[in-house]
């Protein structure tokens, strides 16, 4: 065959076209592939469409109404009307709206003091007390902004027509984060997210390559117990997420400013069981898959993704539609997350948070008794 | 009772569209040097798996020492030694580490069944603190047995122990295999070179999933069916065409420096004459003929038609 | 053997760290021939064998193949010349036709000459029932030949196999030589690496590596004459014995 000295530019061109094919047949013949870039943007597209919003509605809150006047009923009227609010009305003391906040059950607490139009009709000025649950700051700004909007709209509405400046002064109390400070949110966040991802991803991968290389084959003919094979694998991931867990959480103490209120050692014992839960979750996942790639992906998809948008810490769970709501709470990172900020943030102590462990307890033993069960001690 | 048997083994993959093991039985005796003999894609590898209960027979049974390979699995698993096809060692730890570790595995130490792997550690001693993933081939096979030996198994598996790597090693791995054969281990072996088929006492050659002969290689080079002739000319791949096209000849097939030749007529001096003359016509030079005793390699070729 | 030389090298050396892989080799090759390239793992082959294909730059010393320099002309090499080996030759998961296709296409053919050779390539080996199957589904011996014809589709002068043969059964390794003196028959040059020793004697000449130098360079029966053996598999173990490589 004759070869021209200098190759011509068509014939570059017709090469790189044969590559561009090939590349396309490599594409489309990998179904698994495929599935996921395909599928994975109209998920994102659905979830953050209509699913994920920082927009906060129907937040649980409380009035405290000692007044129960044309005002206040007034005032209370149109936070009602009000999509952003779903109101329940209580008269509450002071040890029970502290309770109330412990459990996270509310967000944010209105109180009129008595005798209050009593107060604007002859001082000109009333008062109105705005508690906020701040340990997310942002939700508690945006409430307590959205409050006080509507209730400078009342105060408008008063003064129209009349010369008299009637004032209705707004305390606002920022419970647990008086300072605002945004690392009360996303340091507990952050750490579900590096310990869980960490976990299950390593640990996966770290089965899954022994299969791959074939040592797995020869561990399996012999009289050890090729389960202890995998605990042994889990081992040294649990304590490098100690070591990250113990970083993380100096650097948010001396670098960020965020101080710990409540007890070490319980945050510790929790982040355990939360380790022990991913590395859990990793097993699973090596049961699946027999290739890295593969572990490699699941692993990531499984932990990151969800982490990131159903644990509550960028998205608040209350504003999901109840689809996903349901779903958040089989990902295990929630459930640490809820922990963590009651012990960092609240200081609360382990009667807090018992039924938040007993659902991490029981996800351990679930995922830990499939993955025994599905765990191969043959080759297929 | 022989140490390993099989009773018409079948196993297919993909859900029964690819058939790698057809029927297959055969035993093993105790101390015996067997040879499983067949390409890439015969069903060695499956079959060494399912012995060694790493996978499940779709049909048939089979036991080792006794123990069924389905059933009695973990007892099994305590006393065979198995390496697999390809080198499956840690590649970051050290011949020493893996060693240890193995022995570990098998709750025992290096030393306590040190005689039984000492011809061969010594080879690879001077680099034990090498990292395995740096060895050269021949040098990774001898780690491997020395991992499969170390708790004194009584059965060996050896899948392709010789596949990849040179000449020089394979007869060096052959001699060990014997010396191991002396001490009583029965060891099944398989290997897609032929010529290693005549080291063992007994072979199975197999061929798409079926055992097409089951002996001692001699007896199954004495029941090649034809005469075998060796010929050979100044051009070989000429002479290959040629005879083909020769009325008269019922194989013929490369062999090195000579041609293997059968004929298919009994009158067998005159159609040699016959051939040659044929030859000469076509300007062949420096033809010789002569009988020739069977290869296994012979065997297995007329096995597969 | 006469005629053209298409393979020249002059002290090809190749050198990584101060480890030298391979030592100041010095040989030819001729058009049509079929050159076996031996050694022992570790000898050095498949550095050598890499330096020849224009895959990687030699240390010191010259070479041409098939009339272009080993350093300066890496890419007009690469495209005069095919190269099979037993780890990689065709896409799995494309059909047959495909890979043929594809292959035609990186060497530039026209869609015509592509379209008439892979009709007469899948006749000549009878894949007609198979050409629109994957890959993947064929047997390894059937692998192997459409491999080996698949690299040398384009006509190139010289063609490199890495151990073609490996694993394969002795039928299919037989029809694959005959590929292979077909090919030399045509005019194309066939350099290639083996472990059967049986395959060295097809070889036209044989050259053995040791320790990174050439040990012999001959006919099969000239090597034969002078390590007074009766096979290949005795001249290499002769020469391969006292190799120090063997670590």
């Amino acid at each position: 065959m004759n070869w021209p000295e200098e190759q011509k530019e068509e014939n570059k061109m017709k090469q790189f076209i044969s590559f561009v094919k090939k590349e396309f047949y490599h594409v489309f013949r990998d179904r698994k592939t495929l599935l996921l870039l395909f599928g994975m943007p109209v998920v994102q597209i659905v979830l953050f469409g209509f699913a994920l919003t920082n927009e906060i509605k129907n937040s649980k809150i409380v009035i405290c109404d000692y007044s129960k006047d044309i005002s206040t009923r007034a005032i209370i009227d149109k936070l009602e009307v009000s999509k952003n609010f779903e109101i329940k009305q209580a008269n509450l003391s002071n040890s029970e709206i502290e309770k109330a906040f412990k459990e996270g059950t509310i967000k944010l607490v209105i109180v009129f003091p008595a005798n209050f139009n009593y107060d604007l009709n002859h001082q000109n000025k009333a008062q109105v007390q705005i508690i906020a649950d701040a340990t997310d700051p942002n939700t508690a700004t945006t409430l307590t902004m959205y409050a006080s909007n509507i209730i400078a709209d009342y105060q408008r509405q008063l003064i129209q027509g009349q010369n008299i400046p009637l004032q209705i002064e707004t305390e606002m109390r920022m419970i647990y984060n008086p300072e605002l400070k945004g690392t009360t949110n996303f340091v507990p966040g952050v750490m579900a997210l590096v310990l869980f991802l960490i976990s299950v991803l390593m640990t996966s991968v770290s089965i899954v390559k022994e299969k791959e290389s074939g040592t797995m084959e020869i561990l399996l003919v012999s009289p050890f117990n090729p389960f202890l094979v995998v605990i042994s694998k889990a081992i040294p991931y649990f304590f490098l997420s100690l070591i990250n867990l113990t970083v993380i959480l100096l650097l948010s103490v001396y670098l960020l400013d965020m101080p710990i209120e409540g007890s070490i050692l319980l945050l510790i014992a929790e982040s355990s069981l939360f380790i022990i839960t991913a590395l859990s979750f990793g097993l699973l996942i090596s049961t699946l898959t027999s290739s890295q790639q593969a572990a490699m992906l699941i692993s990531l998809m499984g932990s990151l993704l969800p982490t990131m948008m159903l644990t509550g810490f960028i998205f608040p769970i209350e504003n999901m539609p109840k689809a996903l709501q349901i779903i958040s709470n089989i990902v295990p990172p929630k459930w640490y997350y809820i922990i963590a900020k009651s012990i960092m943030i609240k200081g609360l102590g382990f009667s807090a948070i018992w039924k938040e462990t007993l659902i991490l307890l029981g996800m351990t033993f679930f995922l830990l008794f499939v993955s025994i069960k599905k765990f191969k001690t043959r080759l297929a | 009772m022989a140490d390993v048997i099989l009773q018409n083994i079948t196993k297919t993959y993909n859900k029964g569209e690819t058939i790698a093991v057809k029927d297959v039985s055969f035993s093993v005796e105790k101390g015996e040097l067997f040879g499983l003999i067949g390409p890439d894609g015969a069903g060695k590898t499956s079959i060494f798996r399912m012995l060694t209960t790493l996978l499940l027979p779709d049909g048939g049974n089979g036991s080792v020492c006794g123990f069924d390979i389905v059933k009695d699995y973990k007892a099994i698993r305590e006393m065979v030694g198995y390496m697999p096809g390809r080198f499956s060692l840690y590649q970051d730890l050290t011949v020493e580490e893996n060693l240890s570790f193995f022995a570990t595995v098998f709750k025992t130490t290096i030393e306590e069944n040190y005689d039984l792997i000492r011809d061969i550690y010594i080879q690879i001693e001077p680099f034990k603190n090498r990292r395995a993933g740096k060895l050269s081939g021949g040098m990774k096979q001898k780690l491997a047995l020395c991992c499969a030996l170390i708790h004194r198994p009584i059965v060996l598996f050896l899948d392709e122990p010789t596949t990849g790597v040179d000449t020089v090693s394979r007869k060096e791995f052959w001699e060990m295999l014997k010396r191991l054969k002396s001490l009583g281990i029965t060891i099944l072996v398989s290997t897609p070179y032929m010529d290693e088929a005549m080291l063992c006492e007994r072979i199975a050659l197999i061929q798409n999933g079926e055992i097409m002969s089951i002996n001692t290689p001699q007896k199954i080079i004495s029941e090649y069916p034809k005469k075998l002739y060796a010929i050979k000319s100044k051009n070989m791949s000429h002479l290959l065409q040629d005879i083909r096209q020769f009325d008269g000849i019922e194989s013929c097939n490369s062999f090195g420096e000579n041609h293997h030749i059968s004929f298919n007529d009994d009158n067998e001096l005159e159609i040699q004459q016959k051939l040659i003359a044929f030859l000469r016509a076509k300007n062949h030079q420096q033809i010789e003929l002569k009988p020739v005793t069977p290869t296994i390699e012979d065997c297995f070729i007329k096995l597969m038609n | 053997m006469d005629g053209k030389v298409v393979i020249a090298t002059d002290k090809l050396t190749k050198r990584f760290g101060d480890f030298t892989a391979v030592n100041e080799i010095t040989f030819n090759v001729f058009e049509g021939e079929i050159f076996g390239f031996l050694g022992a793992n570790g000898a050095g082959k498949t550095t050598a064998m890499r330096m020849l294909c224009g895959l990687s730059i030699p240390t010191s010393g010259k070479a041409t193949i098939a009339g272009f320099d080993v350093y300066k002309q890496t890419e007009k090499i690469k495209r005069n010349i095919g190269y099979m080996s037993q780890k990689f030759s065709l896409y799995e998961d494309l059909t047959v036709l495909e890979n043929i296709r594809f292959y035609g296409g990186i060497y530039g053919m026209t869609n015509s000459k592509i379209k008439s050779k892979s009709d007469e390539l899948i006749a000549k080996l009878g894949l007609e029932k198979e050409a629109k199957k994957l890959v993947k589904s064929l047997p390894l011996g059937w692998k192997q030949k459409l491999a080996f014809s698949v690299a040398i589709f384009h006509e190139p002068k010289i063609v490199f196999l890495d151990e073609p043969t490996g694993g394969v059964d002795p039928v299919t390794r037989r029809q694959f030589w005959d590929l292979i003196y077909a090919a030399a028959d045509q005019g194309i040059t066939v350099f290639v690496t083996t472990h059967y020793m049986d395959e060295a004697e097809y070889c036209n000449r044989i050259s053995m590596m040791v320790d990174g130098s050439i040990a012999a360079l001959d006919t099969p029966s000239v090597l034969k004459k002078q390590f007074a053996a009766q096979t290949m598999d005795e001249v290499f173990y002769e020469l391969a014995r006292g190799a120090k490589r063997g670590e």
